[in-house]
């Protein structure tokens, strides 16, 4: 049950975006969402909508997929809308006791929802068609500047891919505890507040030990194969920038030159 | 006689309905008799844990019925709830579950919420400590200060003290070294036989069977493929090859001869068994 979180969830495939470095990607949604925040007009939202579509298309993600990690927002998406709608000045369409509803009211609604959708959904985008590994590699290596000013680059990145690496285990340990004790008539749906505060006891018990002996295990295997930190170590894996990367930065630029010309116009 | 459990075409999909769906189990029939001992063997993923889980209801049939006394266990909340004490569930690796402050108090837990009587509570646990040979000393001990058999047997206890009417285990041996497990083994025979009850429980070693139950069922693929009695089943050897299962090691020496031309009894899964069988024969050949 607690496993169809899709927060996060890696999609596999082959696809051009799937094949691109991770680092191009971040850096690409970064510039989407810059360029989200740029648009100001309906010509230029139609563009971020277009070069969003064109990313789901290859990346052959689901828009069903990825609509459904819209789900848990849609209030905030929503109030964020109405509170556009209401306090927008303006000129006044529609007005009923303190209400008045404004045509830029209408507009402002429409655009903040469409900018939310917009940037949750390249977000998702990115986490869909990257493994989280790839993720935090790309992370520590565009961070790696900040070493300069002692930042612990190296160390965040690896408490991050451990972190990523643990959660589905504990959630299935999450999981596999719970039907134990429901096995022995522990009763973890019914109840007020605190009986069942109480009842997650002996959940919660049994998972911090596990994770806790699953942390312990994990050091002494790290070093046990002699791990010291960031401190000249190599990958694997490396990161390339390939090919595919150069189009792939060619179109963004081309595409955010495009925000800017149209938002210089106004439209 | 009715069965205590009865499965119809069950099939169990999971994560149903989403691109990760996968079919565990898929059209299962079973049935168990009143104090009989059963096994279930199969290789990891064949669907055995899956099962299990839908003779005390923790898992909802994508379709398909399981009754338990007769009665349709999802027929509403109160039957699912009370199923589960009168189907006892042990887990594989059961000692993870473990959580209060002292052996007697989790092996309390589970009596505790069936809203027994504090007597009454106390001496199931008692009498459950008394199966699982888990002694007064330990009884007052934190679980975490146990060993890992240790903790194995207080977690049966725990199931156990709520004296089901079947009791399931799945894999209790895994990860024991043999004269645990064989301890192990030797508690579930003795409750099996003092109780009177019905035990059901899961292995992937031929030989823990062989030696224990009075039936068996065979997983493979999300199916049963085969049930009868370990000398009906182990008599399919060559089937059982086919699914990356083997016969035990003695039974397999039995129908090696057998092939061999000597006209014997190939059927038996225990050393004793086997060495009265070739005793006979060399007796009858004038041999000892
Ligand atoms: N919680 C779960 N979610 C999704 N798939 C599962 C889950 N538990 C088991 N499975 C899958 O169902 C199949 C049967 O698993 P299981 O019943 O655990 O087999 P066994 O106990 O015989 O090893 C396996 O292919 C396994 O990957
Ligand atoms: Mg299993």
């Amino acid at each position: 049950m607690l496993k169809n979180i899709t927060l996060g969830q890696y999609f596999p495939g082959d696809t051009f975006i799937h094949r691109l470095d991770p680092r191009s990607k971040i850096l690409i949604t970064i510039a989407f969402i810059v360029a989200l925040f740029i648009a100001h007009g309906a010509a230029s939202y139609a563009v971020c909508a277009a070069f969003l579509a064109l990313c789901v298309v290859i990346s052959k993600i689901k828009a069903k997929a990825l609509f459904s990690g819209l789900k848990p927002i849609i209030i905030i998406i929503l109030i964020t809308a109405v509170l556009n709608l209401f306090y927008t000045q303006g000129e006044v369409l529609v007005s009923f006791w303190i209400f008045k509803i404004t045509k830029e009211g209408i507009f402002a609604a429409v655009f903040m929802m469409l900018r939310i959708v917009m940037l949750i959904c390249g977000t998702f985008l990115l986490t869909y068609t990257t493994a989280p590994m790839q993720l935090t590699d790309a992370i520590e290596s565009l961070l790696a500047p900040m070493k300069k000013i002692k930042f612990p680059v190296h160390e965040l990145a690896m408490m991050m891919s451990i972190a990523l690496r643990f959660i589905p285990t504990l959630i299935e340990e999450t999981d596999k505890i719970m039907s134990a004790q429901k096995a022995r008539g522990a009763d973890f749906e019914t109840g007020g507040l605190i009986s069942r505060a109480k009842a997650m006891l002996p959940l919660l018990i049994p998972l911090f030990i596990s994770a806790f002996r699953r942390a312990d295990e994990l050091a002494t295997a790290m070093e046990s194969r002699c791990y010291s930190g960031g401190e000249g170590r190599t990958r694997m894996k490396q990161l390339k920038f390939l090919g595919c990367d150069a189009v792939a930065a060619a179109v963004t630029i081309l595409f955010v030159a495009c925000v800017c010309v149209l938002k210089h116009f106004g439209i | 006689m009715a069965p205590v459990l009865k499965v119809e075409n069950l099939t169990h999909l999971y994560s149903e309905g989403t691109p990760f769906e996968r079919v565990a189990i898929k059209d299962v029939c079973f049935e168990a008799d009143k104090g009989e001992i059963i096994g279930i063997i199969g290789h990891t993923g064949s669907g055995k844990s899956t099962f299990i889980q839908h003779l005390n209801g923790l898992l909802k049939p994508s379709s398909g019925k399981v009754y338990f006394n007769g009665e349709d266990i999802w027929a509403s909340k109160e039957t699912v709830h009370g199923v589960r004490f009168k189907v006892g569930l042990v887990f594989q690796y059961p000692e993870y579950q473990l959580f209060e402050e002292t052996v007697y108090k989790d092996i309390a837990f589970g009596p505790k919420n069936m809203k027994l009587s504090e007597a009454e509570i106390d001496a199931r646990v008692r009498e459950a400590a008394d199966f699982t040979g888990v002694t007064e000393e330990m009884l007052q001990k934190s679980p975490f200060d146990l060993s890992g058999g240790q903790k194995r047997r207080v977690a049966i206890a725990g199931v156990i003290a709520m004296r089901p009417e079947v009791l399931i285990l799945d894999e209790p041996t895994a990860g024991l070294d043999p004269q645990g497990s064989e301890e192990i083994l030797d508690n579930i025979r003795y409750y099996h036989k003092k109780m009177g009850s019905t035990v059901i429980f899961v292995t992937h070693s031929m030989e823990e069977i062989a030696n224990t139950v009075d039936r068996l069922a065979v997983f493979s693929d999300s199916q049963i493929v085969m049930q009868g009695t370990p000398r009906e089943v182990f008599a399919r050897d060559k089937e059982l090859e086919a699914i990356n299962l083997s016969v035990p090691e003695v039974t397999r020496v039995m129908l090696r001869l057998k092939e061999l031309g000597l006209s014997l009894d190939a059927s038996s899964f225990t050393v004793e068994q086997a060495k009265a069988t070739l005793v006979g024969l060399g007796k009858e050949r004038g041999l000892c």
